[in-house]
């Protein structure tokens, strides 16, 4: 029993009929921490990004270092430091909120990228056409760079959505009870491992076909108007 | 009373070992419509671009209408000019680029009555009025809810006339606007140029290859060569009566070919 949902293990089929309603609860947990820490690594991907590109080297250099050290060190080892490090030092988060950040995190470090490349393809006279407008460097970057740019890095971004999901897994050593850990523990107390791991194998499966169908989807209904995509 | 709108005193331009101004002198008086014609990489384009503040400058002065523009002056001595003083000169400025430069994600109104709104401050309703009597007068009427993709380049340069003028600009400056277009396309954008040319109060400084053209709007002609001004006068002195050898060779093989 998990979740207060007893197993039928009187066949294979009735076995995953049952546990289907446990690993479900489990999805909604994997689908929840993919968003949230999506959208942490396009916020603070963006924030990485800007500060990368800042004219100032006393900004831009620290920024740099900060994205490659978080980009070559492994998630496990971030996810481990948030969550036993952090409290040492007063700040308890609760395991959820710790993994969609560690996600975030990592994964910030390649939006940043995804967002350099789509603001250097912006042509140059865009800028110049900006400044012979006196637009402030803010305005130009929010009103002229960006909404080009985006249409440009949906798809890329896209694979990072698919990328996050995948890895939502990894919470599971901190207690997260994502699908992956859910069907673990049915294995654990059932000796049935096949079913629930296949089943979870499944469930990625139509997740991740309808992530990307929807990216698809976005992609292709974001109006261009006129940008030369290369 | 000589009432000078620009001046370059004694400017050098260098990008790393390549001069492109040197020690350049040049005045511009209110009002005056100045074509600047010359073989590329004589710093022709250079000179709108400095006074655009798309390009600083390595040495001299640049003033415009009195007030230095590349310097400001800090208690009692000129230092580099700050953002914020760049801002207020720009305002002086109105630039047409050879690309156009139009927001392809925005309408031509939006390209418009971008600027006068944000950073002008003018209502959205007064920048929208004024975009329409601009549009009407580049003859794109009834075009303001397109966006730039579907206009042909001739169009597309129109809106940049007008999105330039939807500023205010003191000085308009032209760096090619027509070397992008298709020949056939070139009459529709020197027709509105033209017609700008008749305002008394608006100074223009025009880069070009259109020489018939130069010969017909402007008041005076200036040949560079080298990061200099090697010859300049009235059309008809320069046309007609070029004193310069390297004038003459340009000439000729811009006429001829």
């Amino acid at each position: 029993m998990l979740f207060g949902i007893e197993w039928d293990t009187s066949s294979d089929l009735a076995f995953a009929i049952s546990i289907l309603p446990i690993l479900l609860r489990g999805m909604i947990v994997t689908i929840q921490a993919t968003f949230l820490g999506f959208f942490v690594a396009l916020v603070l991907g963006l924030i990485f990004a800007a500060l990368k590109a800042a004219p100032l080297k006393i900004i831009s250099w620290p920024a740099g270092v900060l994205t490659e050290f978080i980009r070559d060190t492994p998630l496990l080892i971030q996810l481990f430091f948030l969550y036993y490090v952090l409290p040492e030092y007063g700040l308890v988060l609760p395991a959820f909120l710790t993994g969609a950040l560690a996600l975030g995190l990592q994964y910030s470090a390649y939006t940043a990228e995804v967002y350099r490349a789509g603001i250097e393809a912006i042509a140059k006279g865009q800028h110049e056409a900006a400044r012979a407008l006196n637009f402030t460097s803010l305005r130009t970057f929010t009103h002229v760079v960006l909404p080009q740019a985006v249409p440009r890095i949906i798809p890329a971004m896209g694979n990072y959505l698919v990328s996050i999901m995948k890895d939502v897994p990894v919470l599971s050593v901190v207690t997260v009870l994502e699908m992956l850990n859910v069907a673990q523990i049915v294995g654990d107390r059932t000796f049935n491992y096949l079913i629930p791991l296949s089943m979870v194998g499944g469930l990625y499966m139509i997740m991740t076909l309808v992530a990307s169908g929807g990216v698809r989807w976005l992609d292709q209904t974001l109006p261009k108007r006129g940008l030369s995509l290369k | 009373m000589s009432d000078t709108i620009i001046k370059f005193d004694q400017v050098v331009k260098r990008f790393g070992a390549l001069t492109v101004l040197d020690h350049l002198d040049f005045n511009v008086q209110r009002g005056e419509k100045v074509t600047i014609i010359g073989p590329s990489g004589s710093g022709k384009s250079t000179v709108l671009r400095i006074l655009m503040t798309l390009e600083s400058i390595s040495e001299g002065i640049v003033s415009v209408d009195g007030e230095p523009l590349w310097h400001e002056e800090r208690n009692g001595r000129l230092v580099n000019a700050s953002e914020a003083h760049l801002r207020k000169m720009r305002v002086q400025l109105g630039m047409v680029f050879q690309q156009f430069n139009l927001f392809p994600h925005m309408s031509v109104r939006r390209n418009i009555t971008e600027g006068p709104v944000k950073v002008l401050g003018m209502s959205r309703q007064d920048a929208r009025e004024r975009a329409e009597e601009l549009l009407e007068m580049v003859g794109l009427a009834n075009q303001a809810d397109k966006y730039p993709h579907q206009l042909s380049g001739g169009q597309q340069q129109r809106v940049g006339i007008a999105r330039a003028l939807a500023m205010r600009p003191k000085v308009m400056l032209f760096d090619e606007p027509t070397s992008a277009l298709d020949p056939e396309l070139v009459g529709e954008v020197l027709n509105v140029i033209g017609a700008l040319a008749e305002e008394h109060d608006l100074t223009m400084l025009l880069v070009t290859h259109e020489m018939r053209f130069a010969r017909e709007v402007s008041d005076r002609v200036c040949f560079f060569d080298k990061g200099k001004i090697k010859e300049q006068g009235t059309p008809d002195e320069l046309f007609t009566d070029p004193k310069e050898e390297r004038t003459r060779e340009f000439l000729k093989a811009v006429l001829e070919g």
